[in-house]
């Protein structure tokens, strides 16, 4: 059967990777011994895939993934089972069985939202201001890692919130296509600010 | 002193700016934070090198679960951080912390750095510095945490005695409690004396508190004694053991991070019966004591279901040595049958019997098979007390080539007393031989690894007496191996770098004098001297000159009969004249039996007659005790009021 799960992934676990997570959940899924459907071949590799790439640093509210067993079981159970066998920094959030013949999750992925949340004070109008500069602008020529591309399409929705007691964080949706990821680091960078002073939370990933 | 609110406010700032910051944060499944508030006694345990390798040590989960598991104390661990974070660390003024609740290391009662091997030592005192505590015992002060040390390394403390407020020698189990106990007593007295808690402590059986201690020495610069200074340190420290092994852990801790060991390990038997006498960990590990396979079996499966791990090594110094091997071997491979688990089985003896086992636990054929012949002349190997004969070593290489695998790792030691040019070019043979037999096997396929290293004769062995191979010799023997094993692609040679192993053995054989080295050398930026990198020639050779000292005194100098060593006040309960009859018979070229055949009298019964006869049969391999039970021995002070 083939199952999605959506959890949450904070805390020490901002801090283990793409890849670890993978073995994380390989593990776990271990623990709570639930029966791992494997690659054929001569390393075979358990069917988990993750939606989307959380960046090393971020946590987040909402990320999914999808595994496949060789039992049909209760997801109600998969949950129980999974809850007592992961970190504190991983909760599980819903568990529900898909249709096999879904395409890959990795390919459903639109976008995602973020909260990014600043640790040192900073002036609202003023980040106000940025942020409308930045998104009238026709386009945000960046370059990471030796390549050169736009910033601007992949932004869909970037806004600062101010609350009642001055604190101000900001609020954005960035495309996250396969081959067209906006990183908030780089709106970050865009803007001015240090993404080290910067608390990034992932909430939701919107899919197809 | 910062609170661990604010330790996790400046890691936030740091840690995305370095290699894997996993290393750094814990939250992992396994791992224990208790109450801090409510608990009275705070111990940290300390590995002193990356969290990479700490992580997965068994000695530290053992304490730290024997700690956890009391209503009234509480343990955290911490690793040695990467030199990329300790310059962060250092530059943002963030103490070294625990994992588990961030609390600056400084804030516990107790620090207990695990030392299973010497070249620890810099990395030991570059975190005591990165905690903000004084570096040498005698600056600490009522408001410091106490320092211990164990491990193997603890077997010849001296060279660290400067820095270790007390040394735990042998298991440490039991001995644990004990300290945390006098430490409770001592520190809720109504006025907390550092010193009243370190005379306790050095009345505990076990513990040396080096401060207590005097060495005097000869013109030759050699030991005339080292005794106590107040009368309730014993004269001489015997080490601890556990007369029966605690349940093996299971809990092992998951890291949320790739590491370099992710398995579960059960020992299976602590000790070792066959007397190698290069063997440090065989001599002062005694006497032998195993555990049924049934708790092995329950044990394995309880810890690869609470961890997940994909593998399970059973460990021992002698897999093959194990009473019950088969009958564990056949329980380990129905239970874990298809479970995806790689199962590991260390240390088997060089017979066709070892291929069976393996074969049986249907292992990946692709890991390679590894045997340990450590010499490969009959005549060396009679030395060193591991005889078997080379056709025994041909036939089961064979016999491995024969059943699939196409690598066999061979294990050897060049450097061994007594070596001449022609005993390593028997290494150059016997590898050839084995490469050449597997070869009519399997064909052109088959692969060896010789992983060839220095010996260093350890303290309380039977070879402390003798000199290290100089360094020229050294590198006149790698030349040759590297000179004809290089000619064959199929075999692949790894060695020991002589700086490397000359570090090793003036950690391990030095006397009081090393600690001024060791303190100037970690000044002159070494740390991690296990590692391949970091300069430890520019920082180690100015450190010994700075004092006077002369490296050579300790690595290339023969021991007379009647020397008196460093770490004489310091047993493992097997006597120096065992240790000195044996060596007398390696010259001689006469080996002795496995110790269960014939007990040589090495000096473990005597020192643990009671507990012997309290876990009389075959727990124990040594011959039980019958004598009536004696009086508690009156030299040993017994810890009380």
């Amino acid at each position: 059967m083939r199952v999605r799960i959506t959890f949450t992934k904070q805390g020490a676990l901002r801090y283990t990777g793409h890849l670890d997570l993978h073995r994380l959940m390989e593990r776990a899924a271990r623990r709570a011994e639930l029966p791992l459907s494997y690659s054929q071949g001569f390393h075979p590799q358990p069917k988990i895939s993750l939606a989307a790439a959380l960046p090393l640093g971020f946590s987040s509210r909402n990320e999914v993934m999808d595994i496949r067993l060789n039992e049909e079981l209760d997801p109600g159970d998969i949950s129980d089972r999974l809850k007592n066998s992961l970190p504190t920094g991983i909760q599980i959030l819903g568990v529900e069985k898909v249709e096999e013949t879904l395409p890959p999750l990795q390919t459903q992925v639109l976008s995602a939202t973020y909260e990014v949340h600043l640790m040192e004070p900073a002036d609202g109008s003023e980040l106000t201001r940025k942020v409308q500069e930045l998104m009238m602008s026709e386009s945000l020529p960046r370059e990471r890692r030796g390549k050169f591309y736009d910033l601007r399409p992949l932004i869909e929705m970037l806004s600062v919130v101010t609350e009642a007691n001055g604190k101000v964080w900001l609020r954005m949706t960035l495309a996250s296509r396969e081959g067209a990821t906006g990183r908030p680091d780089e709106v970050l960078f865009a803007l001015g600010i240090e993404p080290d002073t910067a608390r990034v939370e992932r909430t939701r990933l919107i899919f197809l | 002193m910062l609170t661990p609110e604010q330790i996790e406010t400046k890691l936030d700032r740091i840690l995305l700016k370095v290699q894997k910051p996993g290393r750094y944060v814990g939250g992992e499944l396994n791992s224990t934070t208790k109450d801090w508030d409510k608990t009275q006694t705070r111990v940290a345990f300390v590995f002193p090198d990356i969290y990479d390798i700490g992580v997965s040590n068994v000695g530290l989960k053992i304490l730290y679960d024997q700690i956890n598991n009391r209503e009234d104390a509480l343990a955290e661990r911490a690793y040695a951080p990467w030199t990329d974070m300790e310059a962060l660390m250092r530059e943002n003024g963030i103490p070294l912390y625990t994992l588990e609740s961030k609390h600056a290391l400084a804030c516990f009662d107790l620090i207990g750095f695990t030392l299973p091997y010497e070249t620890l030592y810099t990395n030991a005192l570059n975190i005591l510095d990165l905690s903000n505590i004084p570096i040498r015992s005698v600056d600490r002060d009522e408001s410091h945490p106490i320092v211990i040390a164990g491990g193997h390394a603890a077997t010849n403390p001296e060279p660290m005695h400067a820095f270790i407020d007390a040394f735990a020698v042998g298991e440490g189990e039991e001995v644990i409690h004990d300290i945390v106990n006098t430490i409770q007593k001592y520190k809720s007295m109504p006025k907390y004396s550092r010193m009243d808690l370190l005379v306790a402590l050095a009345q505990i059986n076990g513990v040396y508190v080096p401060r207590f201690y005097e060495a005097t020495y000869l013109e030759d610069g050699t030991l005339a004694h080292t005794l106590p200074t107040i009368p309730e340190a014993p004269k001489i420290v015997t080490k601890r053991m556990v007369s029966k092994l605690p349940p093996p852990i299971t809990k092992f801790i998951v890291p949320n991070i790739e590491i370099v060991h992710n398995r579960v390990s059960v020992e299976i038997m602590r000790g070792c019966t066959r007397g190698c006498r290069f063997c440090q960990a065989g001599m002062i590990t005694r006497p032998v004591r195993e555990r049924g396979v049934q708790e092995v079996v329950d044990a394995a499966d309880a810890a690869i279901r609470s961890t997940g791990f994909e593998e399970l090594a059973l460990m021992s110094l002698s897999s093959s040595d194990y009473t019950d091997i088969q009958e564990l071997v056949d329980a380990v491979s129905k239970r874990f049958e298809g479970r995806k688990l790689t199962i590991s089985l260390p240390s088997l003896r060089i017979e066709s019997v070892s291929v069976d086992l393996m074969d049986k636990l249907k292992q990946h054929r692709s890991g390679g098979f590894t045997l340990a012949p450590e010499a490969a002349s009959e005549r060396m190997r009679r030395i060193i007390n591991k005889f078997i004969p080379d056709e025994e070593i041909i036939n089961t290489t064979r016999e491995i080539y024969s059943r699939g695998w196409t690598t066999i790792k061979l294990y050897f030691m060049i450097g061994h007393p007594s070596e001449t040019l022609e005993d390593v070019q028997a290494i150059v043979d016997l590898c050839q031989r084995v490469i050449a037999e597997g070869r009519k096997i399997a064909g052109w396929k088959v692969k060896l690894h010789a992983g060839v290293s220095t010996f260093v004769p350890k303290p309380q062995t039977p070879f402390q007496w003798v000199a290290c191979d100089t360094k020229e010799s050294v590198l006149e023997k790698q030349a040759l191996l590297k000179r004809q094993l290089y000619k064959d692609k199929s075999i692949k040679l790894s060695w020991t770098k002589p700086e490397d192993t000359m570090l090793e053995a003036w950690l391990s054989r030095g006397d009081r004098k090393m600690a001024e080295v060791i303190y100037s050398a970690w000044k002159n930026g070494a740390k991690f001297d296990a590692w391949d990198e970091g300069k430890k020639q520019e920082a180690w050779m100015p450190a010994f000159e700075e004092h006077g000292v002369d490296p050579a005194f300790y690595t290339h100098r023969q021991r007379r009969t009647d020397e008196v060593f460093p770490w004489e006040h310091i047993t493992a309960a097997v006597r120096k004249n065992f240790l000195f009859q044996d060596f007398r018979q390696s010259l001689e070229g006469q080996i002795r039996v496995d110790c269960r055949l014939n007990c040589f009298a090495c000096g473990i019964l005597p020192t643990f007659a009671n507990e012997r006869r309290e876990n009389p049969g075959e727990v124990w391999k040594c011959p039980d005790v019958k004598s009536p039970a004696q009086k508690i021995n009156m030299e040993l002070p017994v810890v009380g009021d």
